[in-house]
Formats: C-alpha cells, structure tokens, sequence
C-alpha cells in the first residue's frame, strides 16, 4: 500500500484543450479520497492519468516511492474497477476474479484462497461457475470488486463503480464499499459525480471543475467552509441559494438585499470572518442553504430582522420535509457559476425571474402549513450564511481578502 | 388445442412451398449422388431416376474405385492441405491485423485501413499473370504453398476488414481492465480478443475454407502436378468425355466435406452473420 500523489500534474491535449490542470493532491496511505465534479471536469481523466491509461502531459504522478509517469499500467499495481464493470464475458467469476493472478503466476493454491476469501467477503459464494451475463448488476458490481481486492495492490481506483445499480443497490453498495476500504486500508481514489456518495464515502472530497481542483477537505469542512461559489453550490442537495447582497455596517452588520429587505448578520459568524471588514458598503453573493430556512410560523421568537417574506410558488412535499419554492424580493447572483451549477443539478436551485424578485428553495418542516400561491414567512438561520465575493468568487472568511482559510 | 391447429393449417401453405423450392434446390445434388450409385454401364444408358425403381441397382463400386484411384485420393489430400492451410494462416493474420487497426495506436493507421479496404476492390484475374511470373522466378509455381500464400493474400482485405469491425466492437475497458490487470497486448490478443472474436473468426473461416475448397481457376493456373481435386475431376472430365462414374462419385466427395465443415461450425457462422446487430 502506498500514497498516491499528484505533482502538479496536467493533461493537455493536441488541441491545446487543457482536460487537467497543476493538479496537486496527496491521497495519503490508506485514505479513501473522492474526486468529485460535474461531467468534463477532468476528475475522470486524473484517475486514467493514474491507472495509465492516460499519458500525463506535465507535473509527477507519484505512487509510493515511484513516479509512474512512464510506467505502463501492467507494472503500477494498482486494481481498477470500471463504471461498466469490464468483465471478460467469456470467462466465469472465479476466472475473472483469478485472472490479474494469473498473469503474476501466483502459485495456484494462493490463487484459490484468495478468490476464496473476496468471494467470502463481498458474498459471492454459489456463483463462482457462472459467467458474467448470468448475473444481476449488484452481482456484477460485486465481482469486479472482488476482481480488485485479490490483487492485493497498491492502490484502488474506482470510476463511477455504483452508477450504473438502482437507487436501493446503490445505497447498499455504498455502504459495503466504504466497510471494505475500511477492513482492507488501501488506498482509494474514488471518482464520482453523485455528491452523496462523495459526503458519505470520503475520508476526504477533492471537487474538480473544468480541471483545475477547487477544495480538498474532509466532507464536512468542505459543506461549513466551501473555499468559493462553486463548491458552495455544487455541495448540498438542493442547492444552496445564492443571492446578491449589499453588506452594511451601522453598529451590527446587515446584507440588504432589496429594497427595505435585509437580513441582520449573526455577530458570531461575522466574527468568524475578519475578512468581511473589508466589504462594507460592497456587493457580495450571499449563500443560504435550504436547510437553514423555516417557516416563521413554527419558529416563534425567531427575531424580525431575519425573515424574508414571499409568495410560496411550489409545495414539494417529501414526507419527512417539505420543499418550498418560495419567490422573495431580491436578487438572485449573476455570476456565471451558478448558471454551471444549475446545468449541474438540473433544478432551478437559484432562479430568478430579473424583476426584482429571486426564488429561494427552503427545506422546511413537515409541518408548515402554507399552502402555494399564498404569502410566507421564512426565517433565516443568519449564524450559517455563507459570503463570497462576487468578483472572484472566494468565500470570505480571513482578513487577508477572501483566503479559504483552510 | 383447436387455436394451435388452426395457426398450423394457416401456415402450412407457405410450409409446403418452401419444402418444394427448398426440393427443387437440391435436385442436381441428389441426382448426383444417386448417380454416383450406378453402375457404370447403366449412367449412359438410363437417368438417375432410373434408381427409384430399381433400388437393388445402387453399389458403392464407384466409390472404392475412387478411394483405389491414387491420383484423385492425391488431388483430395493437396485440396485440404491447400483449404486448411491458407484458411488458418488468412485467420491469424486478419486477426492480428484487425486487433492492431482497431486498437493499437500506430502512425498512418488510418490511411492504411483505407488502402486495405481498398484492395477489397481489386479483381483476383488481374494479378494471375504477374503473379505467375514471379512465381516462376521464386520456384513457387506448382506447389501447395504458392498457392496457400495467393488465396491467403486475397483473402486478406476482407478478412482484416471484417475483423476489425468486429473487434472494434469490443468494449474498451474490457483492454483497458486486462491491462491494469497486468496483461501484455499479445496476452491481451490470446486471452481476450481471440475467444471474444470466436464468431466473426468462425465465419471468415468457413467462407475462406469454402472459397479456397472450390477453387479451380488459381489452382488451374498455378499448378501442373500440384492439382487439387477440383483440377483432377476437372481433367478428368476433358480427358474421357464419358467418364462419369469416377466424376459422380469424386464431385459429391468435395462437395461433401465442405457441407460436414459448414455444418460443424453454422452455429458460430449464423452467430458471426448477426454480429454487433444486436448488443
């Protein structure tokens, strides 16, 4: 087992399109790392640069002691499992989990224990003698990873592995493969563009876009403190709100989003953020996650300098929450990215209809009552708001102007 | 019950027409054989028909004569040197060649798969003469192998094309898993590619056996001695005019074997027909 690590490694094609770029990251010993991003943001293209199946342009791809920018797949040690699974059709589980083996002309009665093991463990048992065609998708997923782990190999690297199971598979698996890497401590890149499993499974998220790396962080810093717009809107499901606001200071800090709607700023979260000194008086995109949004209705004594009142255009009622599309008097942030996101997650997390009003998606309680097409009262939870300049887009967080501060 | 019936009576016109045609079809072919049944005496004097009323008529005389006569068992033996030979060397090299034009990256890839399928074009009667004299210089004329290398050469654009389209077809991460997995590309082309290949493999070789089996033209004009059994009847016919109860029997021979290797391997061929239609 060995860390892998990216040495400001890029992929430029002939064209000059650059699919990566100066990536660095150390995926340390035994860490399960998750590349995750919108399709085409490289995160696909970095791990074949790792598996070999790419060439890498610039920059050092280190596994353990040994830069493998020139070493073929067959000699890097590491096991793949692909998005389609890439099971030889014509052999049966036991042949395609003991094929790599094969190869390394491992003694044969070695070859049989450890099939016999990863088919104890990931539950393969009476399936050995059948071909791959005779088995379900999860059957399937189950045999490619058991084709990995009898490698023993340096490192794993998955490619989308559960995106082609059912919603339920899908769970299930997730949870089995983050046991797995667990019990066996080999290092994992994992590459996803499903957010869900890259909060659950990571020990740590790198969020890729259009090749260049963005964050790299354990799952909850990277919800807490996202370093800009981007990851901002691309973690969290649905997607975090994102108004334009101007922040004023007259004794405590407000943002003021339209005319006399403003939002009183926590004095705990403004402290959190000597940064903001500097943007008084300016514009900034202002970031609410649904979640931190309710019905004023069931939050008494929430204080009135922080609620947004506005027409409810759609109810979504999931049971144990309530979605609520809410129209409010502001802006909603025009700065590009979030038109990338939208395309992303395909709802219209931040929308706005450009007369002064912007749609807020809010998580609500069960319970609210308010029906669509009437008046409603949000109130705001200002302790968890995000800020980013609108320019760069960075969250605002240190005093010097707009650092991650991570 | 009574609805199956009724689907059967249905259907059963259109049944009884095919037997017909597929009857009719068969006709020179066992007329042929029954022919080859009759006494010598009796083939210039009656019809092959003659048979059906006299079944006691039919020996297979005509056949150990065959099997006595050197020459012809001769002819026969450089037939399935000639068949079997170029069809297994047409096979390794249009498989090797397809997997290289459809996997591995190579400069002029490309433009070269466009001049094989090019050569599709090219009629085999243009090269007979050139061919012929370079035979003569190399001392190819008249042996078997001049002409395994000939129908292997023709054989080549077609075989190349059809393998490569088939082998594109495999998915790419299958390689792509076998080469993390530690194999080498000639592994890859063993353990892989062959076995998936097996069906347009089994049809390029039924067709190249069948082709190269019949083949009398290429035969006629690069061998003397060398003849295979398609010359050997062939002479025979020219010779003795009349000498039918040694041709019967011969051609039904040649063209018994070839059928037996169809039948053997239709499973694959009807598989190879259908490939990458259906995934």
């Amino acid at each position: 087992m060995a860390e892998v690590a990216f040495e400001g490694v890029s992929k430029v094609y002939a064209d000059g399109t650059r699919a990566v770029s100066e990536m660095a990251l150390e995926v340390r010993d035994g860490e399960f790392v998750v590349l995750v991003g919108p399709s085409g943001c490289g995160k696909t293209t970095a791990l074949r640069m790792v598996a070999g199946l790419e060439e890498i342009s610039e920059g050092r791809l280190r596994i353990g002691e040994r830069v493998v920018n020139h070493v073929p797949s067959r000699d890097r040690d590491i096991a793949m499992v692909f998005q389609s699974y890439a099971l030889y059709p014509h052999l049966t589980v036991y042949d395609n989990i003991a094929f790599g083996l094969k190869l390394k002309k491992v003694a044969k009665d070695e070859i049989e224990r450890r099939v016999e093991r990863a088919s104890r463990v990931l539950d393969l048992g009476g399936l050995l003698d059948r071909k791959p065609r005779a088995l379900s998708g999860g059957q399937r997923q189950r045999v490619a990873m058991g084709r990995a782990i009898v490698r023993e190999p340096q490192a794993f690297l998955m490619d989308e592995p559960l995106s082609n199971l059912d919603a339920k598979l899908r769970v299930q698996m997730r949870a089995e493969i983050s046991r797995l890497q667990d019990d066996l401590g080999v290092t994992t890149l994992y590459v996803t563009h499903d957010q869900v499993e890259a909060m659950t499974m990571g020990d740590r998220v790198a969020v890729m876009r259009k090749g260049e790396l963005q964050q790299v962080a354990p799952p909850q810093e990277l919800y807490d403190r996202p370093v800009n717009l981007f990851v901002g809107g691309f973690i969290g499901s649905p997607a975090m709100n994102l108004l334009t606001a101007r922040l004023e200071r007259e004794g405590g800090w407000r943002a003021v989003l339209g005319d006399g709607v403003a939002l009183t700023l926590d004095d705990e979260m403004v402290a959190a953020r000597p940064g903001i000194a500097a943007y008084a008086g300016r514009e900034v995109v202002l970031g609410i996650r649904p979640e931190d949004l309710e019905d004023a209705a069931l939050a008494d004594g929430a204080p009135e300098d922080r609620r947004l009142r506005g027409e409810l255009r759609l109810r979504e009622s999931l049971g144990s929450e309530v979605m609520a599309h809410v129209a409010v008097t502001a802006r909603a942030a025009e700065t590009g990215v979030e038109r990338e996101l939208g395309e992303h997650a395909g709802l219209n997390a931040i929308g706005g209809d450009g007369s002064g009003t912007a749609v807020l998606v809010g998580r609500l309680s069960p319970r609210t009552q308010a029906r669509e097409g009437e008046q409603l009262e949000l109130v705001v939870d200002t302790r968890a708001l995000h800020i980013f300049d609108p320019q760069s887009g960075l969250g605002i967080y240190d005093a010097n102007a707009g650092g991650a501060g991570t | 019950m009574a609805a199956r019936i009724g689907a059967a009576t249905r259907r059963a016109p259109l049944q009884i027409l095919l037997a017909v045609v597929a009857l009719l079809w068969l006709v020179p072919t066992i007329g042929l054989f029954l022919t080859s049944l009759m006494p010598p005496d009796l083939i210039s004097a009656e019809g092959w028909w003659k048979i059906f009323s006299q079944p006691s008529l039919a020996t297979f005389d005509n056949y150990r004569a065959v099997f006595d006569d050197q020459d012809l068992m001769t002819a026969l033996w450089t037939t399935v040197q000639i068949a079997v030979g170029n069809t297994v060397l047409l096979v390794l090299v249009s498989a090797m060649a397809g997997y290289a034009f459809a996997w591995l990256p190579f400069p002029g890839r490309d433009p070269l798969f466009v001049v094989v399928i090019a050569l599709l074009v090219v009629p085999l009667q243009t090269a007979l003469i050139p061919i012929f004299s370079l035979y003569q210089t190399t001392g190819l004329f008249d042996t078997v192998l001049g002409l395994v290398l000939f129908h292997t050469a023709f054989g080549l654009p077609f075989g190349i094309f059809l393998m490569r389209n088939f082998f594109i077809g495999i998915p790419k991460d299958l390689l792509e898993s076998a080469r993390i997995d530690g194999a080498s590309e000639l592994t890859i082309f063993f353990r892989l590619v062959l076995p998936l290949g097996l069906p347009a493999i089994a049809s390029l070789a039924i067709f190249q056996f069948l082709w190269t089996w019949n083949d009398l033209l290429v035969a006629l004009t690069f061998g003397r001695e060398t003849q295979p059994i398609t010359v050997a009847v062939f002479t025979q016919l020219r010779q003795f005019g009349g000498n039918i109860e040694l041709i019967a029997p011969a051609s039904f021979i040649s063209l018994a074997i070839p059928l037996a290797v169809f039948f053997a391997f239709q499973r694959y061929f009807a598989q190879g027909l259908l490939a990458g239609s259906v995934k």
